[in-house]
């Protein structure tokens, strides 16, 4: 072997371990492939998603190998590894953030036998399906149960950014607390972050300082839940249960669960059965989860989430049925009808008792 | 009084914010000072952040835990001054790999760290006084590291500009031939500088995941090391002038947040640039002048030593 073919398989051996692959194996096992936008160690987003890759691999055994690459930048980085595992031999490839769509559908073209599937996105090809979880459903029933523990109805909401996701979660909270408690509001700060610890704590204790007494987040470490335990107040969790970072704060957790669906569509490959759908799971599905309640939470109360969730489930509540305002008073859903998918998925406004202005 | 309860709220909060700047701002002054420019404070304030909150985890030792920080941060020091001062290699991309490095480096050290929650070190409850309405949280309700903070500020002024060493470690970052020549060790005096900047980093990232957050997540630093570069030049150079930046970078960031949540609206992503556009303000308005700038800005920043003789 002379240097330079030295080099290239040494290069190409780095790439292999960048995807964390695992050792090649029978070619009769499907190989599943997930590519991460943040650290697989973030204890939110990104670490759910994995949690289901493993679900994968302990329910489908050695009929699948599965292997993953994190921290992959929402950019060309996206399509060269996307491509990397389309080129390698792998059966199927979850590209689970948004800023991956337009790479994933640019290999999906390129590997017509190869399915993909993208999360949060909108563009679907033969080979490309869709998927995302109806956060806002659970943004209902923790309303509820908040609505209950707050003393002063002075609610604290941590951000991300001002996309739709985040807005209809904000409403959907907003909604339910106040058909319990009218006189609630809502103070939401933008973190300008999904990501930052500190920031995010900054944010808790500004909102505290102010007199909020339960501080709810849509970011995604679990600093506001500290800052929340710290000061002796309620605080509600996101993405995953962070319950040992707030024991007597939280109230519980959003979680995304989405075992289920991974398990699921790499059976469908297995069985030659799957399809390019567009799946929007909820709290039915169990792709949207409640961490568990905290025991300070009164048993009525603790019902009452319980048949929120069952409602939400079975249909007989809608998170967004009317009447709705906005920030303006301007009924924006009529009493009787609800806010429809396309509707949620658009939200660029805040309803009444939401305090500040959403940045346009 | 509930007005004066909110402000002391803010200065509290903004005092908490700015530690973390200082400590890694101080560090990158004085090795700068001396004429090198390490631009891997970011990366050493996470293997700093990370290995503080492994010890503190293992050990349940605070003050093992934050020199545990220091020593961690130091150790990427060491490797910047190999490479920069032994090899001669550029030292401005030297600290940005320092920085990558140091970022995956924590990340590969803390991932049995993640999702595991820390009490925090205890806080410095003077009795009786910290219990004092408005003037005790604003003076007496810190952790010990903020106190450090800002005895440090005035340590390194003092050493700069009131010891012998201090002037000898100026004349090194001023012109380092003439040092070379008059015979002091150059490169012994900026290894030296260096580490005490890897220190420095390393406790300003231990206080973010020992008190202000305490818990390990990757990039939890997220751009603060950037900051502190940033802030040095603010600064002028100045340790004062660094405490006083702090706060108002500090200050601002959370200024900004209680206005927020008290529904005015402030972009924040211009919040998030605001330190670089205050950097670049001053840089402008010292380079008008060039005598100003010789004044502070140390003369053989970023250029590498050969010995001669």
């Amino acid at each position: 072997m002379d240097r330079r073919q030295f080099l290239v398989s040494t290069a190409a051996g780095a790439v292999t371990l960048a995807a964390g692959t695992a050792a090649v194996s029978a070619a009769d096992k499907l190989k599943a492939g997930f590519i991460y936008v943040g650290p697989v160690g973030d204890f939110g987003y990104s670490y759910q998603h994995d949690l289901g890759r493993k679900a994968v691999e302990k329910a489908l055994g050695d009929r699948v190998e599965t292997s993953f690459a994190e921290n992959v930048s929402e950019g060309a980085d996206a399509e060269r590894v996307i491509n990397q595992f389309a080129s390698t031999g792998y059966g199927i490839v979850f590209a689970t953030s948004f800023g991956f769509m337009n790479a994933a559908v640019k290999v999906a073209a390129r590997y017509p036998k190869i399915k993909f599937e993208h999360a949060t996105g909108y563009k679907r090809g033969p080979n490309l399906a869709t998927y995302s979880a109806r956060f806002y459903e659970g943004r209902t029933v923790v309303g509820r149960i908040v609505a209950h523990m707050t003393k002063n109805g002075k609610i604290g909401y941590i951000g991300s950014f001002p996309i739709p996701e985040v807005v209809n979660g904000i409403n959907a909270f907003t909604i339910a607390l106040r058909r319990i408690r009218p006189d609630a509001e809502v103070h939401v700060i933008w973190a300008g972050s999904w990501y930052d610890p500190g920031k995010e704590s900054a944010a808790a204790k500004a909102l505290i300082d102010q007199g909020c007494d339960v501080i709810c987040q849509h970011t995604d470490s679990p600093a506001a839940v500290q800052a929340a335990q710290e000061r002796g107040i309620w605080a509600v969790g996101q993405s995953s249960d962070m319950t040992s970072f707030g024991p007597k704060a939280h109230l519980t957790a959003i979680v995304e669960n989405w075992t289920g669906y991974y398990v699921d569509r790499v059976k469908a490959v297995l069985d030659d059965s799957w399809k390019p759908i567009d799946t929007w799971g909820g709290l039915s599905s169990g792709m949207v989860q409640l961490a568990p309640l905290n025991p300070a939470i009164p048993a009525d109360v603790q019902d009452l989430a319980k048949q929120t969730i069952a409602d939400i489930s079975s249909g007989a509540l809608h998170p967004f049925a009317g009447p709705i305002k906005d920030q303006t008073g301007k009924l924006v859903v009529a009493e009787g009808q609800h806010a429809s998918d396309p509707d949620i998925l658009s939200m660029a406004y805040f309803v009444e008792g939401v305090q500040g202005t959403l940045p346009t | 009084m509930e007005g004066a309860t909110t402000a002391v709220a803010i200065a509290v909060a903004m005092i908490a914010a700015a530690t973390p700047l200082i400590f890694a701002a101080l560090g990158e002054l004085v090795t700068e000072k001396s004429g090198m420019l390490n631009l891997g404070v970011e990366g050493m304030m996470l293997v700093g952040a990370v290995s503080g909150f492994a010890v503190e985890a293992t050990t349940g030792s605070g003050i093992l835990a934050v020199a545990a920080g220091a020593v961690a941060g130091m150790a990427l020091a060491t490797l910047f001054s190999v490479l920069t001062l032994a090899l001669l290699a550029n030292q401005v991309a030297t600290g940005l790999a320092l920085t990558l490095f140091g970022t995956g480096l924590s990340a590969l050290i803390g991932k049995s760290f993640v999702g595991m929650p820390l009490p925090g070190l205890p806080h410095l409850a003077v009795p009786g006084l910290s219990d004092l309405p408005l003037i005790g949280p604003l003076i007496f309700g810190h952790d010990l590291l903020v106190y450090l903070a800002i005895a440090m500020t005035f340590g390194v002024h003092e050493f700069l500009y009131r010891t012998r060493p201090g002037l000898i470690l100026r004349a090194v970052g001023e012109n380092h031939d003439a040092a070379h020549a008059i015979g002091y060790p150059v490169l012994k005096i900026r290894f030296a500088a260096v580490l005490f900047g890897g220190a420095m980093s390393g406790i300003g990232g231990a206080y973010l995941s020992l008190v202000y957050t305490p818990m390990w997540a990757e990039n939890m630093t997220a751009g603060r090391g950037w900051i502190a570069l940033a802030l040095v030049v603010f600064a002028t150079w100045k340790p004062a002038r660094v405490l006083a930046g702090a706060w108002l970078f500090g200050g601002v960031s959370i200024l900004a947040l209680h206005a927020q949540g008290s529904g005015v609206a402030v972009p924040s992503q211009f919040l998030n640039m605001l330190p670089y556009l205050a950097t670049i303000l001053v840089l402008v308005l010292i380079s008008r002048d060039r005598t100003r700038i010789r004044l502070n800005a140390p003369a053989c920043l970023g250029r590498s030593f050969y010995p001669t003789v």
